[in-house]
């Protein structure tokens, strides 16, 4: 027996990405201190090349390859195009930060270039072994990342309760996977589908299974109750993780949910549905109220993050395209916001000064008001506050709940999300009527300024462009329908 | 399809019989006349020298992991260079890229000086 030749095309962008990665890791091993810089950009110009491969390799059908256990179709290349992005951001706004503290070193890049490598993985995943392969390149890279500071013993204490927490998570999320297996004869994702819908939606064992995974995904996500590594992880880790594992991950995730629930075990929709409802209400209440309590913007930001897990799974809840779609639609628009509220910590912090407590954005408008007035951009659309786009992503995630006919869930989270807009609101309040401890002007190279910049303009100036950018997302969950 | 399994069944049947039968006839057959020297911990026959819960040094662990890796790889080596003749060029390639992933990882311990004792 010989083997025939996959098709390699719709594996380029991720081909790409990975030998690049072990050429920085080799180039880096001969680069002197100094010369850093070299590394950095190589780093950058494999997200932009990768880029430029995802958008040439782009079709309009999908394209599976090797046997099977990889698509390339929109959902893939809309995930990977917004993870390039928001990767590329975070690796611009981290360099001084990681310059300044000692970290300047190839590992932090390499392990990120890897960490995007098993993202891409897991957006194109069609069968369960990519799927869960995907989740541990990342995973394995980003415990290691979170490590990076090794003297502290805050950021190894999080490296390690995220490690344990999250081998015992993938451990689950394998269990559901082979009790699935089990039942359906296929790890296949379209072969498991075909095989539940052959099969009675109350079988124990796929219910069992089904269990498993939910639990696994709700702990990659973050979703109350499966949320306490969440705080210390962004708090533990230097910021310049944080603003890695904050925003990237969360895109992958997505692909986690639609790729099991959706793609593969949407015949179970009944049984997923009143599991994530559960998850959803959690995360918002304990996520939103849990924030309020917060004096350090790390946590906040964590507790906010897994408020707006909840948020972003009511979509999932609706069953529908629109429902998906507008999911989508709301984790990308929560990367962008995630990436600009901790680009902003990043940038506040210096040499030997962590910006990690709330009080140190007081003042920031007499510090430098263009940047203040960004954090505010920010605040107010983590916030949901119209004319941003957080308020779009937040809108169309409940007018889906409407439309599946849950209009008490859609109460719910509106009244969780008023919750929520006290702390966002603290934030503005400060920065705003309080007096600054620490007058120094703000620093911050410019290509960081200007990157800041279109990252919470961009929040607000692109919304005459909302209707295109929404029909991407439908475009791509249509899809994964039709695969 | 589970009728497979009886073989697996009765090993396991088989082997908990054995463990548990060679531990309950040594209880029961065996004198058991216990007094505090026999009771006591000892090391090859003296008194413990020190705490058995010592501190390793990490390098142990270090140059085990980086054991580990290489190990593997021979164990995938072996069924792979057996049916190098029926997977022919795709697995030939194959393997050299994996091999040649290892190689950089291999190239960057080196330099790092993880494989420097001292």
């Amino acid at each position: 027996m010989t083997a025939a030749m996959p098709n390699f095309l719709p594996v380029a962008p991720e081909i790409f990405v990975f030998s690049m990665a072990c050429v920085i890791l080799l180039v880096d091993l001969f680069l002197s201190d100094a010369r850093r810089g070299v590394t950095y950009l190589l780093t950058q110009l494999t997200l932009i090349g990768a880029a430029v491969l995802t958008v040439k390799g782009m079709s309009a059908a999908a394209v599976m390859t090797f046997n099977g256990m990889f698509v390339g179709d929109a959902l893939a290349n809309v995930l990977k195009l917004a993870i390039y992005g928001v990767t590329f951001f975070g690796f611009a706004y981290s360099r001084d930060y990681l310059r300044e503290r000692g970290m300047y070193r190839g590992e932090y890049f390499v392990l990120g270039l890897f960490g995007v490598v098993g993202m891409m993985v897991m957006a194109s995943a069609s069968h369960f072994l990519t799927l869960y392969l995907g989740l541990e390149l990342l995973s394995l890279c980003v415990y290691a990342m979170v490590a990076l500071q090794r003297d502290s013993g805050q950021s190894t204490e999080a490296a390690m309760k995220y490690f344990v927490l999250g081998a015992m998570a993938s451990g689950l999320l394998l269990y559901g996977m082979s009790m699935l297996y089990g039942m359906t004869g296929s790890l296949e994702i379209s072969a498991v589908r075909k095989a539940i819908e052959g099969l009675s939606a109350d079988n124990v064992i796929l219910v069992f299974g089904l269990v498993f995974v939910v639990v696994g995904i709700a702990f990659k996500l973050g979703a109350v109750p499966f949320h306490m590594w969440v705080p210390d992880v962004y708090h533990g880790a230097p910021t310049a993780v944080t603003v890695y594992l904050g925003t990237a991950p969360k895109l992958a995730a997505f692909a986690l949910v639609m790729r099991l629930l959706v793609g593969g075990l949407e015949g179970l929709a009944v049984s997923w549905q009143s599991m994530l409802i559960i998850l959803a209400i959690l995360s918002m209440a304990a996520g939103n109220v849990i924030a309020i309590a917060q004096d350090n913007i790390k946590r906040m930001l964590a507790y906010s993050s897994i408020s707006h897990m909840g948020f972003f799974l009511l979509g999932i809840v609706s069953v529908s395209q629109n429902g998906y779609s507008s999911a989508l639609f709301y984790v990308v628009v929560y990367a962008v916001m995630s990436l600009g509220a901790f680009g902003m910590v990043i940038l506040l912090s210096r040499a030997g000064f962590e910006a990690e407590r709330l009080d140190d954005f007081k003042g920031l408008n007499q510090r430098s008001p263009w940047h203040a007035f960004l954090m505010l951009l920010v605040m107010i659309s983590m916030a949901g506050v119209p004319p941003t786009f957080g308020f779009y992503a937040k809108l169309l995630v409940i007018q889906s709940v409407i439309n599946a006919g849950m209009i008490w869930l859609a109460i719910v989270a509106v009244l969780l999300a008023v919750i929520g807009a006290f702390y966002y609101l603290r934030v503005i309040k400060l920065m705003y009527f309080d007096d600054a401890d620490d007058k120094a002007p703000l620093g911050g190279p410019a290509d960081v300024r200007v990157l800041m910049g279109i990252n919470a303009l961009a929040l607000v100036l692109l919304i005459p462009w909302v209707g295109v950018l929404m029909e991407v997302c439908r475009a791509a969950i249509r899809a994964l329908a039709v695969a | 399809m589970l009728n497979n399994y009886v073989p697996i069944l009765i090993f396991m049947a088989v082997a908990l019989i054995m463990g548990v039968a060679m531990v309950v006839i040594g209880r029961v057959l065996g004198p058991h006349r216990p007094d505090t020297e026999k009771n006591s911990p000892y090391e090859c026959g003296f008194e413990a020298f020190e705490d058995s819960r010592m501190k390793f040094d990490v390098r142990y662990y270090l140059v085990a992991i980086l054991f580990i890796i290489f190990d593997l790889e021979i164990a995938f080596l072996f069924p792979w260079a057996v049916a190098l003749s029926e997977v022919g060029m795709l697995g030939f390639v194959a393997m050299m890229l994996f091999l040649g992933i290892l190689v950089v990882g291999f190239i960057y311990e080196w330099k790092k000086g993880a494989l420097e004792w001292e």
